[in-house]
Formats: C-alpha cells, structure tokens, sequence
C-alpha cells in the first residue's frame, strides 16, 4: 500500500480518533500522541488493513483500548497528579468567569462521568455512530449501549440542573 | 419545528431512544438563537457537543514511521559478539603459544644448567677418594 492510499483511508476518522483520545485522556498533548501512535500502529499492518471490513471502527477500538491503557498505567496517574494540582480551586477571575461558561460546566461534567460512558457519549452526541457501530467499538450489545447512553445523559442533565440552581433552591 | 415535537424529542433523547437524525434535528435546534425559555437549560449541552464536533488534529500524520531498528541492532550486536568471541579466542591461542614458546626455551637452558651441574658434581666425586683414605687412618687410645 502506497501512503497517499493508506492517507486516503484515515483521513477521515483521524479527527475522530483524536477527539475520542481527548474525552479519555487529560491533555491535548497525550490526546495528540495517543493518535500517531494509532496512526502509526495502522500504518505498521498497513498489510492487512484490506482484510478489516470497517477500518475506522476497528481504528476506534485501538485508541480507546490505547487511552484506557494508558489511564491504567502509572504515566496517566502521574499525570493527572499534575493536573489536579492546575485544576486547583483557585478561584481567579479567569477562573470565576469560565465558571460562568455553562458551556465549560458541561465539558466539566463531562469529564466526570465513567470512561466507558464518555467513550459512548462522545460516539453518539459528538461523532454521531448508530448503535451498531458503537457496539463494534466499545463490545456491548446495544441494549446494555442505550442504557449506558440514557444515564450519562441524564446525569449530565441533572448536574446541569444543579449547577444552574445553585443557591438559588 | 413546533415546540411539543421538540420536547417529546428531548423526552426520547434521555431515554436514549432517538435516531440519530432526530439528535442531529435537537442539535439544529438548540444552535439557533431563539430556543425557548423553559428549554434553555439543555442548550449548553447541545452546544458544547457541537463544540467538540469541531476538534480537529491539526500535527501532521507520521508518513514513515519508525524503521525496524530493533532489526539492524540485533544484528549488529550479533557481529560484535561474534567478533568479541573470536578475537579472545585468537588472543587466546597467541598467548598458548607465546606461553609453549618460553616453556621450551626454559626447558632448554635448563637441560644445559643440569648438564654443566652434573660435570661439576662427576669432579667432586674424587673426594670420596680422599674420605675413603683418611677414615681408616684413625686410631682409637684408651688412655687410662
């Protein structure tokens, strides 16, 4: 396979991967570094991709199996280390008027959900996959998906509310 | 898009029963400015996803990846292993050789220091001679 082909086939998803590494992982550096080591682990069985029927959802299931493992290991939790500290409640004005953003109180609440509900709320809401594609990535059936789905939702509702009504009720 | 139509859509979007194109109609409708009141609590939300729709990875997609040095590094360690071995194993030999070489040298001044020993020591035999003669010319007194 020439690399103009292999370029062909994930451009597409590349953005997806990457957006998929992001919602897992902390930093936009290791989101960016989680996709090349994908792209590149693609590019080393660029042999075999013919054989793989969907090679964008089988690219999805290699990042989120390589974010997760990442999380896993103790790099990840060096890392957050670090980024607790920066996630300091400081309350600068910067800070006060991010918190202001509801926009940012969403991607907060976000990133307080379970990973496998980040990894189905990110494919559904933001790349949009029908169930069945999300089941080839995440390996569930998509009834166990939609539950999965309808309680991240509503918890993002629910804390939305609650943030929304914050001393005021 | 009427307001009951996208409220009984929200309904269904929490229970996760929507299509995908219903989401994408939720979606067009909380981007618009005039979202009503009671339903602007959730425009965030579908805001912030569309946010995220817009990520993009901006580095540059490796084109050849790293080369299979670990290849070309096994081999190299392979031949000075190999050579590592073959020249102590030469020196080795040398040193055998060096070490039969002044074995041979030795033995050989040592046969010639034994040989001169010896025609020293056949010269000294002549004084068993002499001890031989006096022995007998000693005689015993009594002195009393």
């Amino acid at each position: 396979m020439k690399q103009a082909e292999f370029l062909n086939i994930i451009l597409p998803f590349k953005d997806k991967l990457y957006r998929l590494a992001k919602r897992l992982l902390v930093s936009n550096e290791e989101a960016e570094d989680a996709t090349q080591e994908v792209l590149l682990k693609l590019w080393s069985k660029k042999t075999k991709i013919e054989a793989y029927n969907n090679v964008e959802a089988f690219a999805m299931t290699m990042t989120k199996n390589y974010c997760l493992d990442k999380l896993k290991s103790k790099q990840a939790s060096n890392l957050k280390l670090v980024h607790s500290n920066y996630k300091d409640e400081h309350t600068s004005l910067q800070k006060e008027v991010e918190l202001k953003d509801s926009v940012s109180i969403v991607h907060q609440i976000l990133e307080q959900l379970p990973a496998q509900q980040k990894i189905i709320i990110q494919l559904r809401d933001v790349e949009q996959y029908d169930f069945e594609e999300i089941a080839k990535v995440v390996n569930m059936n998509p009834t166990a998906i939609r539950v999965a789905l309808s309680r991240a939702r509503k918890y993002v509702r629910e804390e939305l509310i609650k943030k929304h009504n914050y001393g005021v009720s | 898009m009427e307001l009951a139509n996208i409220e009984k859509l929200l309904d269904k979007y929490f229970e996760a029963t929507t299509t995908v194109q219903e989401e994408q109609e939720l979606q067009l409708y909380f981007s618009q400015p005039n979202v009503a009141p009671h339903l602007q609590e959730y425009q965030p939300m579908f805001q912030h996803f569309a946010n995220l729709q817009g990520e993009q990875y901006t580095k540059n997609v490796p084109l050849q990846p790293r080369k299979n040095y670990l290849k070309w590094i096994s081999v190299a360690a392979v031949f000075v292993f190999m050579s590592a071995i073959g020249i102590t194993y030469h020196q080795d030999a040398q040193d055998r050789a060096a070490a039969e070489l002044a074995y041979l040298q030795f033995k050989e001044s040592m046969t010639l220091v034994s040989q001169s020993f010896n025609t020293g020591a056949s010269r000294i035999n002549h004084l068993t001679e002499f001890s031989d003669t006096t022995t007998n010319k000693i005689f015993i007194t009594e002195n009393n």
